[in-house]
């Protein structure tokens, strides 16, 4: 009972509710305190020198007369952070992201940095170093990457995954295949074949508080860490690992954090803080601005990938095929391999091949962002599907419909389906009033579905009763948007209590077990698991407890809304006992009552999403603007209601902005140009429309209430549903996202020539 | 050199000392100790940062801290009127109009200076009043219904 996951289809009294969150009140009136809100006494100033160039040779850096100007405390190179990574190229890759070793990468590669008493005083430091560059020729898209002379990035670098190992090396870090079946025989089934380009430029998740940390190393040894951070524990492990540190004489506390998305997932510039620290014997205090966000901090890969699909005449996909060329910036990352995975899951194919090549540039290093890869791959994909059913002269809906992956399908990735919500999902967007509403001139409607994972993961996580009969509910996972609100909820219900009985916080690394981050949309699926089971532990002292005050046999007493009753006849004259009548005495009984759980969070359900949108193309001018949007996805089980509505909603706006705006503009110097908000123009309030919702619940078999994630699946179909919405809306497939008015202008103008 | 500053701050007399090209901003956060406005761009371009001078509208970060001699500023910390919070934040919290929080200040400055000045803001004069406000996190959806609803009580409807 204690640790089983099965779903129950219990009725709920707590879960989906809509209370105010644990953390809403300080976040109105500006008390909480955000990443570069903490300061720590003696607290000194970092900042960091960045590359101008986009790849170069390190020949020297001379710190001399940075060191000797008044107030500067610290001064590091590489060589302040030697290398402990004992072979784990990963971590390799992120020490050498962190401070440059031998070459520079990319514009706005991390060199050097300082610690001073004031931000004045550092600025001033950072130009006093003097850095000697050999430069190189170097190469930032992913289609010239891939080129046999194109300007390699690492001579070390032979392509994984391919057999035999290439003779040359290449700026292909690795081949991942996904599939089954005979694709080649599939296409010669097929009375109509698709087959296109499709390419999306580079974004950011554009989280609006830039990186900021406060370090403190003692010259004992320990350290703590002040940071906004997706996941405290890892960045722990990873500060830890590199400062040649032990894990549990650095605490890290999470701030809260003001947007992440995946790009607070791996550290940057928290082991330069730390290091500065330690060289100078005081806090430093280290905050990115907007242009070193932009530059240095991780976007989404930019991608170039053939779709190639065939159908019969009557709707059936006979073959699905896709080459993923994917840019991971200087390093390997999974990002094609994801982008396989995901191209195709929507669907139940007999034979289907998905193929990534990991493509390094010289481009920052490349981070997770909400469901990373899928978005690009559903574009891809989800046009091709479109402009089948055009072809086939059948409604959009009812040919996805059709090849809908069900519950006992065989994924394009491997796992064989259990329930599953893309068959809902798509008949719930076919009876949607927004499917038949009219259209206006210049419109065209569009739909698009999307997939993703979900993860589960490591968590840790303790319930403790107060004297007075509340409970606090300490997680490890950061709460990104609500989420102390959701294991509230849950907990509550699980012990049958009040939601307002019930305090959600986040705890410090020195407090819990490790919690793997927030990624994944993990937080909400795996940190309820950890607390219901907790509550469960809990509830198993607490009916001790009562048997004790009693003085009956403990297996005499049951748990019922929030009360200790005795079970039979004998017993009828005793009263039920409350949680706090139970906690007042405590005392007498055996202590201090609490309960924990430490798992690993298996079964994270997948989740799937349908979305429509009407665009209004401007002929004079291409802009487009979103008339309407609709996001249907499932839940599995919506906790917090406003909050999971919160997620369709931001995902989708999210990928309104890389569908039609957002993009990294690189020069031939290989300089990124567009280094702001200003430039880089995520969409603002005026740009949007409502985003109406709708919340499916087809419970995941594997959490007790049913949870799947939800954070990350709302940014999938956008780029898709957008473009399919251009197409009918002028006639014209859009291939190339963002799909900014010189595009449009230039798609329309060459309509109309044709 | 350093300069003394007189000024009034959420109703209260202050003095600080800031640097000559120090910003408004920083001399909230750093001289002050008023974190609530935030500083996402350092350009004026995310309105995070918000607060009123003398009842106008300001990016914190284009202003200098020089500049609030003898001026009115309100912050996010003077909002709410003791425990009681104003319509707006209180809105903000019942329609989940914020996930991360982090441009929450601003959005809320903002909104009441739409409001002082437009008390019945249809959805476009709401929409563009906040443009200069940028949200990562909520699509601005619930934002704007939280507007509307705190616009519909504050004026008695």
């Amino acid at each position: 009972m204690p640790l089983d996951s099965h779903y129950t289809a219990q009725t709920f009294k707590s879960v989906g509710t809509r209370p105010l969150r644990p953390d809403g009140l300080d976040k109105v009136t500006g008390r909480a305190r955000y990443g570069a809100d903490f300061n720590a006494p003696g607290q000194l100033v970092g900042g960091i020198l960045r590359s101008p160039h986009a790849h170069a040779r390190i020949v020297k850096i001379d710190t001399s007369r940075a060191e000797k100007l008044a107030g500067v405390k610290a001064v590091v190179t590489a060589a302040d952070l030697p290398d402990l990574t004992n072979g784990d190229q990963g971590m390799f890759d992120i020490l050498d992201n962190c401070l440059a070793r031998t070459k520079v990468f990319y514009d706005g590669h991390a060199v050097a940095a300082v610690a001073a008493v004031d931000a004045r005083t550092a600025r001033e430091a950072l130009k006093l170093i003097k850095v000697e560059y050999e430069i190189l020729p170097h190469v930032t898209d992913v289609d010239e990457a891939v080129k046999a002379k194109a300007p390699l990035l690492h001579k070390t670098c032979f392509t994984e995954g391919v057999e035999p190992k290439p003779a040359k090396p290449s700026n292909i870090a690795k081949r991942t295949q996904f599939g089954h079946g005979d694709v080649d025989a599939g296409f010669k089934e097929a009375d109509i074949i698709v087959e296109r380009n499709f390419k999306t430029e580079q974004t950011h998740q554009g989280y609006i508080e830039p990186h900021a940390c406060v370090a403190s190393v003692s010259p004992d040894g320990t350290g703590e860490l002040w940071v906004c951070t997706q996941g405290h524990f890892v960045y722990r492990n990873h500060c830890a690992m590199l400062l040649g540190m032990d894990v549990s004489k650095l605490r890290v506390t999470s701030s809260e954090i003001g947007g992440g998305f995946g790009g607070k997932t791996h550290v940057w510039g928290e082991p330069v803080a730390l290091a500065l620290s330690r060289k100078a014997n005081r806090p430093v205090k280290l905050v990115m601005t907007r242009d070193e966000v932009f530059r240095a901090s991780g976007p989404t890969a930019a991608t170039s990938i053939d779709v190639r699909i065939g159908v019969k005449k009557d709707g059936t996909i006979t073959a699905a095929d896709a080459t993923l060329r994917f840019s991971g910036g200087p390093y390997y990352g999974m990002w094609a391999e994801l982008g396989a995975m995901t191209a195709f899951a929507c669907y139940d194919l007999k034979n289907v091949r998905t193929i990534g090549y990991e493509v390094l540039v010289n481009r920052p290093k490349v981070a997770a962002y909400r469901a990373p890869s899928a978005p690009m791959a559903a574009f891809a994909v989800e046009s091709v599907i479109d402009e089948l059913a055009q072809k086939l002269g059948m409604d959009p809906v009812d040919f996805r419909i059709k090849n809908a992956a069900k519950q006992g399908t065989k994924s394009s990735y491997g796992p064989v389906y259990g329930p599953i919500g893309i068959g809902p999902a798509l008949e719930a967007a076919k009876i949607h009033p927004h499917m038949s509403a009219p259209l206006g001139p210049n419109q065209g409607r569009g739909m698009a579905c999307g997939f993703w994972f979900n993860f589960g993961g490591q968590t840790c996580t303790d319930i403790n009763v107060g004297i007075d009969g509340s409970v606090t509910l300490t997680v490890g996972t950061v709460d990104v948007g609500g989420s102390r609100a959701s294991l509230g909820l849950c907990v509550a219900e699980e012990l049958g209590i009040p939601y307002d009985q019930v305090k959600c916080v986040v705890a410090d690394t020195s407090t819990l077990g490790h919690n793997d981050m927030t990624d994944g949309s993990r937080g909400t699926f795996s940190s309820s698991m950890a607390g219901i089971f907790a509550a469960r532990n809990a509830i198993g002292i607490i009916k001790e407890r009562a048997a004790k005050m009693w003085e009956i046999s403990a297996s005499d007493v049951s748990w019922e809304d929030g009360h200790a009753k005795a079970v039979g006849e004998k017993y009828g004259n005793l009263a039920p006992l409350s949680l706090k009548e139970i906690a007042a005495a405590a005392g007498n009984t055996g202590g201090p009552i609490a309960g924990h759980a430490e798992i690993v969070a298996d079964g994270a359900g997948v989740s799937f999403a349908a979305h429509i949108c009407d665009v209004e193309v401007d002929p004079e001018t291409g802009r487009s603007k979103i008339v309407r949007y609709t996001v249907i996805q499932d839940a599995g089980k919506a906790v917090h209601p406003t909050y999971v509505e919160g997620q369709y909603q931001g995902g989708a706006a999210q990928g309104i902005g890389w569908a039609l705006n957002e993009e990294y503009v690189y020069g031939k110097d290989g300089r990124l140009q567009n280094a702001g908000f200003l430039d880089y123009r995520i969409p603002v309030c005026s740009d949007l429309p409502m985003i109406d919702t709708q919340i499916l619940e087809i419970p995941n078999p594997n959490h007790p209430y049913g949870v799947r994630g939800v954070g990350e699946t709302s940014i999938v179909p956008p780029l898709a549903t957008i473009a399919n919405a251009m197409s009918n809306a002028f006639g014209v497939r859009m291939t190339h996202v963002p799909m900014s008015p010189p595009r449009v202008l230039k798609a329309l103008e060459a309509a109309a020539k044709a | 050199m350093s300069m003394l500053v007189s000024t009034t701050i959420n109703g209260d007399h202050i003095e600080f000392v800031c640097e000559p090209d120090e910003t408004l901003l920083d001399a909230l956060r750093n001289r002050v100790g008023l974190t609530g406005a935030k500083e996402g761009c350092g350009t004026g371009d995310c309105g995070a940062c918000s607060v009123t001078v003398d009842g106008r509208l300001v990016c914190s970060c284009l202003v200098l801290g020089a500049e609030a001699e003898g001026r009115e500023i309100e912050t996010i910390e003077g909002m709410a009127d003791g425990a009681a919070l104003h319509p707006l934040q209180r809105k903000f919290l019942d329609h989940g109009a914020l996930q991360c929080g982090i441009c929450t200040p601003g959005f809320l400055i903002a909104a009441k200076a739409l409001l002082d000045r437009n008390p019945d803001p249809d959805e476009e004069e709401i929409r563009f009043g906040l443009a200069g406000n940028l949200c990562r996190c909520t699509g601005y959806d619930k934002i704007v219904r939280a507007v509307q609803d705190a616009a519909k009580e504050m004026r008695g409807a």
